[in-house]
């Protein structure tokens, strides 16, 4: 096995003459390793600890009843039921999420591609303008959502006018138009990508061999923004599922999505344990979703790569 | 038979395959969608009105309670300090990293990989508890170091990005020229692979300083009461009470990210 594969990959890893030494990385992979491995490690173990009777942290106790917790409700009475409260919650962030990146998928390929379709110059304008939002403060962009959509900002006054009642902030349509607003980009721009490497020639070819409109871009120009499509769908799905600023600003607490049940057993509910064990599910939801798209990506040969 | 036609004509009409119906008042639609929430926060800066939603009279009296605010002079200051700080260590590390990848066996490539990674996959609400526990369990005082060490973490994917990208395209034959003509692994470095990647460099520190003075989640967890970041700062008055201030600071902090994107894409101009 290895002296088939030798060839191939022996120079990658030989010391190729002027490379540095790959000692080179120790100092980084270290640092990481304590600043993300052990934070990571610390919410697996929290997850399996007890509360405390008082205070914030974790009493060291080995259990399993915060995964239990996620699914069964022990009663005042000792009786135990059923709780569907954290499954909810779980579902609406999938569900968010599934409906952010459905909205941002359907807008973000008529502008890539049209964006791709214009003359050099304004093209980098163009990229420019939907990189710019990427660069601001997702507080701030999600603050100036909600003063448009504010009972009292501008749509409210404009439909005012006609004695429409317009009343959405604090409401699950709220959050997701946030979420739709916050990460639209991240859709636009590896779309864009593939887009602008397509050369329209391809379509225009296939149009004059006789092929239909809509076969055109079935089966040429389709497939061909699909690396970037799986790419952006991965920039979107994953970061919506584990948002917090959105559900919190815009859904006003009513919403609740994981992050922010994740935030509060930290905070305010000073339940380590139970937050953790939240935030394990969240990582193993996140991961599974990781593996479907590169399998995906595989599967249909494109090469897409996340990290 | 329609043979004898030019195809566009046997259809009777001409297709242009680069324009779709819809897809231009689309585009214009999702442009003004993007821009109108800040174009609004930015005109809303300017009124006089308390209320932040009826529009009085042009005033910038808000810029000058932000000005004199004390309380977002410190968030400011500490929001810089980390930022700069957290900037300069990411993108060292990120250049250590990117460096000494390329020769790296494939099981620490991976490991590397997945820990260099994991801030960009996993739930920034996961890392921020997770880095508050960790803080706690060794007995790092929630402030300004925790701050920078989380800061330099999730900062250093971001660091590395350009770098990686310009690593890859880079022409091995002057490394291996300076390597046949003598030149040691430090002097390589110093002369040779430093300058050669120094417009990477530069864009990853300003897409660090940008990711890092932007955080919010980390720094809400981690931050403490005494190092409060500019966004942790923001985040409360907004759930506080809302006066045209946040307009006012949020303005300026637009201004301040459209500065650092055309700082970077001049940069990248200048040295191509």
């Amino acid at each position: 096995m290895t002296a088939v594969t030798t060839p191939t990959k022996k120079p990658v890893t030989r010391a190729r003459p002027g490379q540095s030494s790959p000692k080179l990385a120790y100092l980084p992979i270290i640092f990481l390793a304590f600043a993300i491995g052990i934070p990571l490690l610390i919410i697996v173990v929290y997850s399996f600890l007890e509360k405390p009777s008082q205070g914030t942290g974790v009493k060291w106790v080995f259990t399993t009843e915060n995964y239990r917790a996620l699914f069964i409700q022990e009663k005042l009475d000792g009786t135990t039921a059923f709780d569907t409260r954290y499954i909810k919650v779980l579902w609406t962030s999938f569900y968010y999420s599934l409906i952010t990146t459905v909205v941002t998928l359907v807008f973000s390929v008529p502008v890539a591609m049209w964006i791709a379709t214009r003359e050099a110059r304004k093209r980098t304008l163009l990229v420019a303008l939907v990189t710019l939002p990427f660069w601001i403060s997702i507080l701030i962009r999600t603050y100036g959502m909600r003063q448009i959509i504010a009972d009292e900002g501008p749509i409210g006054k404009f439909l005012g006018l006609f004695d429409i009642s317009w009343s959405i902030l604090y409401s699950p349509p709220a959050t997701i138009l946030g979420l739709i607003y916050v990460f639209l980009p991240f859709m636009i721009l590896p779309i864009y990508a593939s887009a602008e490497r397509f050369d329209f020639r391809l379509a225009e070819a296939a149009y004059d061999l006789g092929a239909k409109r809509m076969t055109v871009v079935r089966r040429i120009i389709l497939p061909s923004i699909r690396p970037g499509v799986i790419s952006g769908v991965a920039l979107v799905f994953i970061p919506a599922l584990g948002s917090f600023l959105q559900s919190d600003m815009l859904g006003g607490g009513k919403t609740n999505m994981v992050a922010n049940v994740i935030a509060n057993n930290f905070g305010q509910a000073r339940n380590w344990p139970f937050g953790s064990a939240l935030a394990v599910l969240l990582i193993i939801l996140t991961l599974l979703f990781v593996l479907i798209i590169q399998g995906i990506a595989q599967r249909r040969g494109d090469k897409v790569e996340l990290v | 038979m329609s043979s004898t036609k030019t195809p566009s004509t046997k259809r009777g009409k001409l297709v242009n395959l680069r324009n779709f119906p819809g897809f231009t008042s689309t585009s214009w639609f999702v442009m003004f969608f993007l821009y109108i929430p800040l174009v609004y926060v930015v005109i809303y800066s300017f009124n006089s009105s308390r209320i932040g939603s009826i529009w009085k009279s042009f005033s910038v009296k808000w810029y000058g309670k932000v000005i004199e605010n004390t309380d977002i002079q410190r968030a400011l200051k500490n929001s810089l300090q980390v930022g700069f700080a957290a900037t300069i260590l990411s993108t060292v590390l990120a250049v250590m990293a990117a460096l000494g990848l390329l020769r790296m066996q494939r099981a620490g490539k991976a490991v590397a990989m997945a820990l260099i990674g994991a801030p960009l996959i996993i739930a920034e609400i996961v890392l921020a508890v997770g880095t508050l526990g960790l803080f706690i369990a060794v007995g790092v005082p929630l402030g300004k170091v925790g701050l920078i060490v989380a800061h330099t973490a999730f900062c250093i994917p971001f660091a590395l990005l350009p770098i990686r990208a310009r690593l890859s395209q880079l022409d091995m034959a002057p490394f291996e020229a300076a390597s046949d003509l003598g030149a040691n692994e430090r002097q390589i470095l110093r002369r040779i692979t430093l300058p050669l990647l120094s417009p990477a460099i530069i864009a990853g520190a300003l897409l660090a300083f940008a990711i890092s003075i932007d955080d919010f989640i980390t720094s809400f967890f981690v931050a403490g009461p005494g190092s409060t970041t500019l966004p942790v700062y923001i985040f409360g008055m907004i759930r506080s009470t809302v006066t045209p201030e946040v307009n006012a600071i949020s303005t300026l902090l637009l201004l301040f990210s459209g500065g650092v994107l055309l700082g970077s894409y001049l940069i990248q101009r200048k040295r191509r």
